[in-house]
């Protein structure tokens, strides 16, 4: 019997009634008596040199109350970057500045030069026409290996060159895994690009600052999947702000996918503007500005190669990236191809020596964070990319090929510096091929090609590193923040509770899922507990939600401030019932003492803690209110196995996919209802970018993609309706709930799956083809298919 | 979005007379006109409506057995309303976007638009349609004059278009993956006397008819009929979403199936 309560029910999410029906309270709903709006005036160019901002004819315009520029932010710290890679040779990376409006120059079509704060949008946007600027247009460097070349023209003037950094890992391995690579039997190679991708949040960005003149303080509310972090990063570094005289409040986030994790420069804008003006400034982002504004994600080019011995066993893996970071470096940029990147080249495989190196660019885009999946999706392509490869190459079957290198045993330190703690890979597969009637396959195969179609099957297996993450473990890779997650559980009088958590949801369901886990331990209904979050001034310092963290980290430090919630209550109870605290036994919503009929109930501890007329007050302090921070022992490890099954139109090149299967291992789940709906829309995101998205700039460094007439977004009839089961767990055993986090798995795990499902039926019908980069949208099939 | 002056005239006459005036310009459905306002790279002093002229909206038959669509008629009605006279416009009109611009887009906005990836000045290519202004009747062949071109004079109101309704037809379309306009799609109707291919998306002249299918096509209306035939890369779009070969491949492609879905 399914569950109808508590931890692994699919209790329904409290908070779609609100967000369909219209009621959710977004960012862009708030609006602060008196406010006034900003426009940006951005940069056309990709890169030049400004000779002129002139705003005076714009600041006589209607409406306008001032317009900045770089100018007013010179006394002004700069958008901080929250990690410091090491290179290979031991020294920092190369960390440029990055002023809240242009200085000098601008370094991407998009890079803010003004803001004309007015009365209306319109007139902000109308003296943004008056304002005259000449730029002296440099040379864009868009390529990322052209951006390394000798003489190429620099981004940041003081930098030595393009090169952030250059990154080895483990260095210490390189000469063995060379090594190995000239003894093996067979080496496989694959030069691959992983896209860019715009995060495409359905609710844009919006930043909102207000000062209060009477207290000195400032609010910023602000679409984010982080707020604290933003407080520390603003009110540190940028404004000098302390925490104390700053709340940042984000409310309902209409989605994120990373892109909202980050500072940005809008946020310090309007915070401070608020301030110089004493007016709340308000800015919402449109989405055409949204695509050259919000940070982009991925954007790799990658060579992989792996050995093998003779018997097939892999024997070491090398790879060569080179990941993009755009113009400037966004908040956790850095982090992404190193640290989230290449800790994960062991994937699911025992290869005892791997060595990843990563070359960091600068370039005139967008600059590039983390987004779904975050270093994880790009090594799992690539890995899974090159393993079908070899199997093909080898004329092996590409699930022996995988199942005869997976590791079974656990736990397993990798030779790229993590130790997975649980899994089973035969499992998941096992499970995919029960789901999957792969026996059928021919059969099917036969079908489509009585219809001219070519079919193929694709199957992958991937492994995250979520729960982000130990703080000591991150400090020691360059983390300038920690990593722990925050909870206070408040007790109210009559039983009720209010779980105040750091995590930050932007979709995920909190609301519903939280109270779960503390209904669950309590023994009363999930009615009774409500959750606040998003706004520093209620909350605890937290991390937000990023990185498949939410309940492995933010709901272990929930399960942590319970636990001392019970605690205490078992001892209030055990005073009302004159019985021994070790004798108090909690059920249901009723304490009791062992081996008697004694019992009282939850609401009657409550009350006492808040009524303490009969009340140890001699060695207990009345009330009932717990607060627990939970830094996580190790990182977790969701892994699973996926199957794709298209259709190909040699005629078109055009791919349907026919069917998905998701097998993944996620630990513990309390809501599986959430689970599955987080598997689908991370698969559709990953079938979006295996098929359908990429940004495209052009050489001189303009967006050709900078709208949904050329992005191509997933819609409903792209996606299959997919099979899904997280039947096979291996909880985690670190964390109290033994939870993996699910958020991000389909949209790592999917992307080869789907690739090497085209490449099969290419293959099956006839065409030698070895690789298509993403997405493989109908033009590049065909003409991968016709030479 | 830059301030205009807004008008909408009850009839073709007043519309005339409201387009006289210094920088006016008509609104049809508004799908290209107002995104391209929002952006402000159109910038009209004066905005004249035609959505509240009821004599250019709906759908009739004429005495030559002609299906008369009027100028103002929305993409929906069009769809609901020929699926008998002449499915195979029906079909095209129903899937022109999304219901949102199936419902405010106009025949005759589109056509005044002739974007080259749109999919109305197929059918009217495609089935030697008569383009019907306020002053004068023009011949699909001699109205679309290459990307976003017409025949149309500076105000001139397009208020009807008369199809000729062929014995078989059909409508093939290759979206685009981002917009899901066409990015090659192509309109086959056979008449009596010969058969018209209209090709939509592929060429950097717009719409345009492939006469050596049509030929091929008049002798022996089948998809055999293409299979000799080539189609040249040359003068097609070349864009991210495809080579101008790729396009190329298409037309022949898209062709074919266009006749074996008629046939």
């Amino acid at each position: 019997m399914p569950k109808d309560h508590g931890i692994g029910a699919s209790s329904k999410r409290r908070e779609d009634v609100r967000f369909l029906t219209g009621n959710g309270n977004y960012t862009d709903d708030i609006n602060v008596a008196g406010q006034a709006y900003v426009h940006f005036l951005r940069s056309d160019v990709a890169h030049g040199r400004l000779t002129k901002v002139d705003t005076s004819a714009a600041a006589e315009m209607p409406g306008v109350i001032r317009v900045f520029t770089g100018a007013d932010f010179e006394g002004v710290g700069g958008l901080p970057c929250g990690w410091q890679v090491t290179d290979k040779h031991g020294n920092p990376m190369q960390e440029p500045a990055h002023p809240v409006l242009a200085q000098g120059k601008v370094r991407h079509v998009g890079d803010p030069i003004a803001a004309i704060v007015a009365e209306t949008p319109a007139q902000a946007r109308n003296a943004a026409e008056a304002i005259e600027i000449d730029i002296e247009d440099l040379p864009a460097v868009i390529d990322m290996k052209a951006a390394l070349q000798e003489g190429a023209p620099k981004v940041h003037d003081d930098l030595d060159n393009n090169l952030c950094y250059d990154w080895g890992f483990v260095e210490e391995n390189k000469g063995a895994v060379d090594e190995a690579f000239s003894k093996a039997a067979h080496v496989t190679t694959l030069e691959l690009v992983n896209q860019r991708l715009v995060a495409n949040p359905m609710e844009p960005r919006v930043a909102v600052g207000d000062f209060n003149r009477s207290t000195g303080d400032s609010t910023l509310y602000t679409t984010s999947q982080n707020p604290h972090v933003i407080r520390l990063l603003m009110g540190a570094f940028v404004l000098g702000i302390p925490e104390h005289k700053l709340r940042v409040v984000a409310p309902d986030v209409g989605g994120g996918f990373g892109s909202k994790i980050f500072h940005y420069a809008e946020e310090a804008f309007c915070t401070f503007a608020a301030k110089a003006l004493a007016r709340p400034v308000k800015w919402t982002s449109s989405r055409s500005e949204a695509f050259i504004s919000d940070a982009h994600g991925r954007d790799h080019v990658t060579k992989i190669e792996l050995a093998l011995d003779a018997d097939n066993n892999f024997t070491a893996l090398r790879t060569e990236t080179y990941a993009n970071m755009g113009a400037y470096l966004s908040t956790f940029a850095p982090s992404v191809p190193t640290w989230l990147h290449g800790t994960l080249m062991a994937g699911n495989y025992k290869t005892p020596l791997i060595y990843v190196n990563v070359k960091a660019v600068f370039t005139n885009t967008v600059p590039v964070d983390a987004y779904r999946g975050a270093g994880r999706p790009e090594a799992t392509y690539q890995l899974e990319r090159v393993v079908d490869k070899a199997a093909r190459e080898l004329g092996v079957d590409p699930i022996a090929l995988r199942r005869q290198n997976f590791i079974t045993e656990f736990p397993y330190a990798t030779p790229v510096a993590v130790e997975y703690d649980t899994g089973d890979y035969n499992a998941t597969m096992d499970k995919l091929l029960e789901m999957v009637d792969r026996d059928g396959f021919d059969a099917r195969a036969a079908e489509s090609a009585k219809s001219g179609k070519l079919r193929g099957f694709g199957v992958n297996t991937y492994i995250e590193a979520c729960g982000i993450a130990p703080s000591a473990l991150v400090g020691q890779l360059g983390a300038r923040a920690g990593l722990y997650e925050s909870a206070t559980v408040r007790v109210n009088a009559t039983g009720g509770l209010v779980v105040m958590t750091g995590s930050h949801s932007h979709g995920q369901g909190h609301e519903t899922a939280f109270p779960q886990v503390v209904a669950d331990m309590i023994g009363i209904p999930e009615d009774m507990v409500e959750v606040v979050h998003g706004d520093t001034a209620n909350t605890p310092m937290g991390m937000g939600t990023y990185g498949s963290r939410s309940l492995a980290v933010g709901g272990s430090a929930i399960v942590r401030a319970t636990e001392k919630i019970i605690n205490k209550a078992k001892k209030i109870a055990a005073h009302l019932m004159e019985a021994s605290e070790g004798d108090i036994e909690l059920k249901d919503g009723q304490f009791t003492v062992a081996g008697t009929d004694k019992s009282v109930a939850w609401g009657d501890v409550t009350l006492a803690a808040y009524v303490p007329h009969n009340y140890p007050l001699e060695e207990l302090e009345p009330g009932l209110e717990e607060t627990a921070f939970y830094d996580p022992a190790n990182f977790t490890y969701p892994a699973g196995a996926y199957a794709c099954e298209v259709e190909v139109d040699p005629d078109t090149g055009k791919v349907e996919i026919c069917s998905f299967a998701a097998a993944d291992d996620f630990g513990n789940v309390v809501n599986p209802m959430i689970v599955e709906g987080q598997v689908h829309g991370g698969l559709a995101q990953g079938i979006g970018q295996a098929l359908l998205e990429g940004a495209v700039y052009d050489s001189d460094g303009q967006l050709l993609t900078a709208s949904y007439m050329d992005y191509a977004m997933p819609r409903a009839d792209d996606v299959p309706s997919f099979q899904v089961d997280h039947s096979c767990s291996t909880p985690c055993t670190h964390n109290p709930l033994g939870v993996k986090g699910c958020g991000e798995a389909g949209a790592i795990g999917s992307p080869p799956a789907v690739v090497n499902a085209v490449v099969d039926a290419l293959n099956r019908g006839g065409h030698n083809v070895t690789h298509i980069d993403m997405p493989l949208s109908p033009s590049r099939v065909w003409s991968a298919m016709n030479g | 979005m830059y301030e205009f002056e807004f008008k909408r005239p009850g009839s073709v006459a007043e519309a005339v007379a409201a387009l006289g005036s210094e920088e006016a310009q008509i609104l049809g459905g508004g799908q290209t006109l107002l995104p391209t306002m929002k952006q402000r790279l159109a910038a009209p002093a004066v905005l004249v409506s035609l959505g509240g002229i009821g004599e250019i909206k709906g759908v009739c038959t004429d005495d030559a057995g002609r299906v008369c669509v009027g100028g103002g008629t929305p993409h929906a009605v069009v769809a609901v309303e020929t699926a008998d006279s002449y499915p195979a416009l029906s079909h095209l009109a129903g899937h022109i976007g999304d219901p949102a611009v199936r419902n405010r887009g106009t025949i005759g906005g589109s056509l005044a638009n002739n974007d080259p990836a749109a999919c109305y000045p197929a059918a009217v290519l495609g089935s030697g349609a008569t383009v019907v202004t306020n002053n004068r009747e023009i011949a699909a062949d001699d109205f679309f004059d290459g990307m976003f071109t017409t025949a149309l004079e500076d105000g001139e109101i397009i208020t009807e278009v008369k199809f000729p309704v062929p014995q078989a037809a059909n409508y093939q379309k290759f979206l685009q993956p981002a917009s899901r306009f066409a990015l090659t799609g192509v309109f086959v109707a056979k008449f009596a006397d010969g058969v018209r291919v209209a090709v939509t998306g592929a060429s950097e002249e717009g719409v345009h008819r492939w006469t050596a299918a049509e030929e091929a096509l008049s002798a022996n209306f089948s998809p055999d009929a293409i299979d000799g035939l080539s189609v040249s890369a040359d003068g097609m779009i070349s864009d991210m979403h495809g080579s101008a070969a790729y396009r190329a491949n298409l037309v022949k492609v898209l062709t074919k199936r266009a006749v074996a879905a008629a046939s």
